[in-house]
């Protein structure tokens, strides 16, 4: 295909939905208007037909699958999730999952709050935001060529000089030039700098709103008493956004469990720095052992619903307060 | 705040505190020029590898492989030759670049409208069962689309669908609904209910008012929503790879870039200029209508 090929193909495939979209909306309001239940179907059916098929029908089969062998056809029992819990390799893979969810969201929101009350009110406060906010904006895989480029590592000799920035940071303090994403398990710590760059925008904007929604009377109130700093950080900032605070590291934590990006544009999973939905993708579809990835598939599962409903029971607690 | 008569007792202890309120406030400038500083450095972390490694793709491919961005400052050489070579080389970004165009604009488009007409039914309708299927589609929002991608990859191969658009549009449909349709729904909701009454009297249709009250109503939520679901498709590496692979055909430029950064050997002077390429168009809708973003994302968001 060439690229006005494509291009002629994307406005047909568009046209094609606005036409099927209005067919359906001039019949559904050519209904008598008693005939409720039709319009409603009308303007339901083609989503909900959608999730159906497309959602709730897959999982349901990779749940299934989940119980039967790499090429799906024979019963296993639970041999794939006893592999996934014994197996040396998935073993590590489970550790830096544990690694990545407990630290990407705590390193985040922190700095993301820190940063947040340190700009909060200054002049520059939205170009401020605006520097660390960006990140947000690209993709995992462009902040992963970012920092590959600060990680990269060129041997220690006679006439070669460092073009990766954290490695020339080591030459000029006098200390050795290292493979920061070969040593395990430092290398896992590295790929979370990535995540915790990204996300630390994420963290600082919803703080940020939330700092600014303290009552003035207990700041006021607070500052009479003589609080400044560090300790009006540490009684009345933290303890008045603690929602929001939940809701931040909830919502990264959930993020992180399914982050696969940057593993795959960084190391590719080797390295001993893979992660559960790594691993999914490798079984899934380059070693093609559809049993043990759809057992990865449902422990992620299993590990996000959790997070997820303490998430949105959060979420309430902080709307309807 | 209410003037309060200072009793002799607590005239005495104001005078008591006075000392300590003027040392509290010389204290609080010490804290804030440190609180400055403790910013900056952050700022500084958060600017420095973007910078460097911008500047590095307009660096000549023969310096850039041998030195560090920072000998730029005493060396100043410019140069466009690591984007024309991406773009137009073997590399053929420009391809990829027009895939994930192709690939974006319809999976913003279907999912929002259908989002609409189904959060509009959801908030104004009156069906069976209308409260359970409407908790059933915001539970959805808990799947990982990890566990639909191998069944849903079968489908589309029986479908006969491989090697084209439609998986990447119809996968990316479905994996948006969830969310879309809950936060739409929050939005219609808050539509006051004497509006809809009057057109009902005045003999306005379902269609009638969802196209011509609803709609212009909830365009901010629109906005703020389809900026997400921009940046969520354009940015996406595993539906790309799952669902297509890395084939010049339909691969977006993220699923390119990943594989370019996996190779042998790090072309770092294509990596480079390729990776800003993928980051003009997000970073340009996003500084365009952060307005819009922030707003969608303080409503809440846990995407699949």
């Amino acid at each position: 295909m060439d690229n006005s090929e494509k291009l002629v193909q994307m406005v047909l495939a568009i046209a094609l939905f606005v036409a099927l979209m209005g067919l359906v909306l001039l019949v559904a309001g050519r209904a008598r208007r008693r005939a409720d239940l039709w319009q409603s179907l009308a303007f339901m059916v083609p989503a909900l037909l959608l999730l159906t098929v497309g959602l709730i029908y897959p999982a349901i089969r990779t749940g299934y699958q989940s119980f039967f062998d790499r090429t799906a056809e024979n019963f296993v029992g639970l041999d794939n999730y006893q592999f996934v819990f014994t197996n040396d390799a998935m073993i590590t893979v489970l550790r830096n999952t544990a690694i990545w969810v407990f630290l990407t969201p705590v390193l985040s929101t922190f700095i993301g709050l820190v940063y947040a009350v340190l700009v909060d009110r200054s002049r520059v406060e939205a170009a401020a935001k605006a520097v660390i906010f960006l990140p947000m904006a690209i993709s995992l895989v462009g902040a992963s060529i970012i920092w590959k480029f600060v990680y990269e590592f060129r041997p220690d000799q006679q006439g070669i000089e460092q073009i990766g920035l954290l490695n020339q940071v080591l030459v000029w303090l006098g200390a050795e030039p290292r493979q920061f994403l070969i040593g395990e398990p430092w290398n896992t710590l590295f790929l979370i700098v990535i995540m915790v760059w990204v996300q630390a925008g994420f963290a600082m904007t919803v703080l940020s709103a939330a700092i600014k929604a303290i009552p003035s009377d207990i700041t006021e109130a607070a500052q009479l008493d003589g609080l400044t700093g560090v300790r009006m950080f540490r009684y009345i900032t933290v303890p008045s956004i603690r929602p929001a605070l939940v809701v931040v590291l909830t919502t990264i934590a959930i993020g992180t469990l399914k982050v696969f990006d940057i593993v795959r544009t960084m190391t590719g999973g080797q390295f001993g720095t893979s992660v559960i939905s790594y691993e999914f993708y490798t079984q899934g579809f380059r070693t093609l052992n559809t049993g043990i990835a759809s057992a990865l598939a449902v422990v992620l599962f299993v590990l996000v619903v959790p997070i997820v409903v303490y998430n949105v029971r959060q979420m309430r607690k902080a709307e309807y307060r | 705040m209410s003037a309060v008569i200072p009793t002799p007792a607590v005239q005495e202890e104001l005078s008591h505190l006075e000392p300590a309120t003027i040392s509290g406030r010389a204290r609080k400038r010490l804290t804030s020029r440190w609180a400055s500083l403790a910013a900056l450095i952050i700022a500084v972390l958060w600017t420095l590898p973007t910078f460097g490694l911008l500047l590095t793709s307009f660096r000549p491919e023969q310096s850039l492989k041998t030195t560090g961005w920072w000998t730029w400052f005493t060396n100043p050489e410019l140069t466009l030759q690591n984007y024309d070579e991406v773009l137009y080389g073997a590399t053929a970004l420009s391809t990829y670049f027009i895939n994930s165009i192709v690939i974006t604009i319809p999976a913003v488009i279907i999912p929002v409208t259908l989002a609409c007409l189904a959060a509009y039914a959801f908030a104004w309708m009156n069906f069976p069962y209308r409260d359970t299927i409407f908790v059933a589609v915001f539970a959805l929002q808990i799947v990982p689309l990890q566990i639909a991608l191998i069944p849903l990859l079968s489908l589309y191969v029986d479908a006969g669908m491989r090697g084209s658009f439609w998986p990447l549009w119809i996968s990316h449909t479905i994996f948006a609904l969830p969310l879309a349709i809950f936060l739409l729904h929050n939005f219609f909701k808050e539509v006051p209910a004497e509006l809809v009454e009057a057109a009902r009297v005045d003999g306005a249709g379902h269609v009638t008012i969802f196209l011509r009250i609803m709609l212009p109503l909830v365009t901010p939520a629109i906005a703020a929503f389809g900026i997400f679901q921009f940046l969520w498709v354009w940015n996406d590496l595993l539906v790309a790879v799952t669902m297509v692979g890395g084939t010049r055909d339909v691969a977006p430029l993220t699923a390119r870039i990943a594989e370019l950064a996996g190779s042998q050997g790090t072309e770092w002077h294509l990596l480079t200029a390729g990776a800003f390429i993928s980051m003009v168009i997000p970073v340009i809708v996003f500084l365009a209508l952060q307005r819009y973003f922030v707003r969608g994302l303080l409503a809440g968001s846990v995407k699949g």
